[in-house]
């Protein structure tokens, strides 16, 4: 390979043949500029450093160096140096670095992750449509779960060991043993705690990177603002009532918060996203509440343990899906789940555009408690 | 005469029949036959959306939107539940 004081520079096609061989490139930009992505392989020594450095990290004096940095300008300053410090064989890559990415010539950007991050989602980090930029944005994301109950578990427990960074749980209820049929981030050890702490205990013994905020009350118009207002990306709905679903949905357009929605019945349970500005909200199906004398029995409740294990991890797959930015989310789309027959069906939900709430005209523009009730 | 399909919480309204075979040539046909058999039905069906071909009836002709034979019908209350009754205190029992 010819080089010598006459030809210090070295076009992009040359490095990148160089790249293939033995030479080594050196990239003399400051620390901010290498952690957003450098040539592979290279070493690292900023400008102002180099002649100290330069002795003890570059010891074979005759090996061919390409050194880089943005546009050209530092790297020929640095050739200077390190030609006067016996490195014959260094040239420059003219172009820089920003040419040499915008050219399409490999790149590498170094990990954010720590070492024991690297390990826990490595099975994340090979999947190439999420890979480390949907993790770091996992991790960065916060998803308040309406519920720590039977569809709130197995969501949140999915959520956490994905790494989501916060994770918020709203839910005054006490843990009770008809609940741990089905409610599986609690345990016979915590019967008579608070869900809210029970299921943070759970989530951070699953993964300590994990934020849990607790909010021990029930949702209601008083409340709701409050607790969107610490910022989330997504809300999980796994309420068990109607008051709540319609102060979540219409807090939810209000806010712009997209709900995965999940609801379960027996052996039957549905699941969708509501994304406000894309898609339908609850409204747009549902305009009101059933009067309690039509609405189901309570009495005649019961579900399979496992079905809102089916649900609640459909939503945890949603929520994911919307913070990375990956799939096609369940938008003005409504899944429904029949675990006798075990088929799911698939019926489109559109906009309305009388909807009280996302509608053209909205007629409902504050919050309203309905009336907790239950049919005889 | 299509296959309805009849949600969990209407099934006390059928006889806990899962699905139902029904006579008529649109949506409001298929529906008078099955509040004729089924009277309780009726009520409830004003808060549930139906779906012809997976498609909201709302979209296409309504209670209009004519149903053939290979459609399957299907009947969509609104299902408040994510931990069921029983264990939600904020229901009174009854």
């Amino acid at each position: 390979m010819a080089t010598s004081s006459e030809t210090p520079t070295v076009s992009l096609r040359e490095a990148a043949d160089l790249l293939a061989g033995e030479a080594l490139f050196l990239d003399v930009r400051e620390q901010g500029e290498w952690d957003l992505g450098h040539v592979p392989d290279a070493l690292h020594i900023p400008l102002g450093l180099l002649e100290d450095r330069a002795a003890d990290k570059l010891p074979d004096r005759e090996r061919d160096i390409v050194v880089y940095c943005a546009h050209g300008r530092r790297s020929l300053a640095a050739l200077a140096t390190l030609r006067a410090l016996g490195y014959g064989r260094s040239r420059h890559l003219s172009d820089g670095f920003e040419e040499w990415e915008k050219s399409g010539f490999p790149v590498v950007v170094p990990s954010t992750l720590e070492p024991d991050q690297r390990r826990r989602y490595s099975r994340h980090l090979l999947i190439p449509e999420l890979g480390e930029a949907g993790q770091r944005r996992l991790l960065e994301s916060s998803v308040l779960l309406i519920g720590a109950g039977g569809l709130g578990s197995p969501a949140s427990l999915y959520l956490a060991a994905a790494g989501v960074g916060t994770l918020g749980i709203v839910d005054d209820d006490v843990v009770d043993e008809s609940n741990l049929q089905r409610q599986i981030a609690h345990s016979t050890q915590r019967l008579g705690d608070p869900k809210v702490e029970s299921a943070r205990d759970t989530l951070t013994a699953l993964n300590p990177d994990v934020k849990v905020k607790t909010f021990n009350e029930r949702l209601t118009s008083e409340n709701i603002d409050r607790i969107l207002a610490e910022g989330w990306d997504v809300i999980v709905d796994g309420a068990d009532n109607f008051p709540t679903r319609y102060l979540v949905n219409d807090a939810s357009v209000w806010h712009g918060i997209p709900v995965v929605h999940g609801s379960i019945y027996r052996f039957e349970g549905q699941a969708t996203v509501f994304k406000p500005g894309e898609g339908p909200c609850y409204r747009c199906l549902f305009p009101t509440p059933p009067p309690p004398e039509l609405a189901p029995s309570c009495a005649e409740g019961g579900v399979l343990g496992v079905l809102p294990g089916v649900i609640g991890s459909l939503q945890a797959n949603e929520t994911i899906k919307l913070v990375a930015g990956i799939g096609e989310p369940l938008i003005g789309r409504l899944l429904l789940f029949d675990a006798l027959s075990a088929t799911f069906t698939e019926v489109a939900l559109r906009r309305d555009p009388n909807c009280p709430v996302c509608g053209e005209h909205p007629t409902v523009t504050e919050y309203i408690d309905y009336a907790e009730f239950c049919a005889a | 005469m299509s296959v309805v399909r009849i949600p969990p919480t209407l099934r006390t309204d059928t006889g806990g029949e899962r699905e139902v075979i029904a006579e008529g040539d649109t949506v409001r046909d298929l529906l008078d036959d099955l509040t004729a058999r089924f009277p309780t039905l009726e009520s409830k069906l004003e808060y549930a959306n139906v779906y012809v071909g997976g498609e909201d009836i709302r979209t296409r002709d309504g209670f209009e939107t004519r149903v053939s034979a290979s459609d399957t019908v299907i009947l969509l209350p609104a299902m408040a539940g994510g931990s069921p009754a029983e264990s939600a205190p904020h229901f009174p029992r009854s």
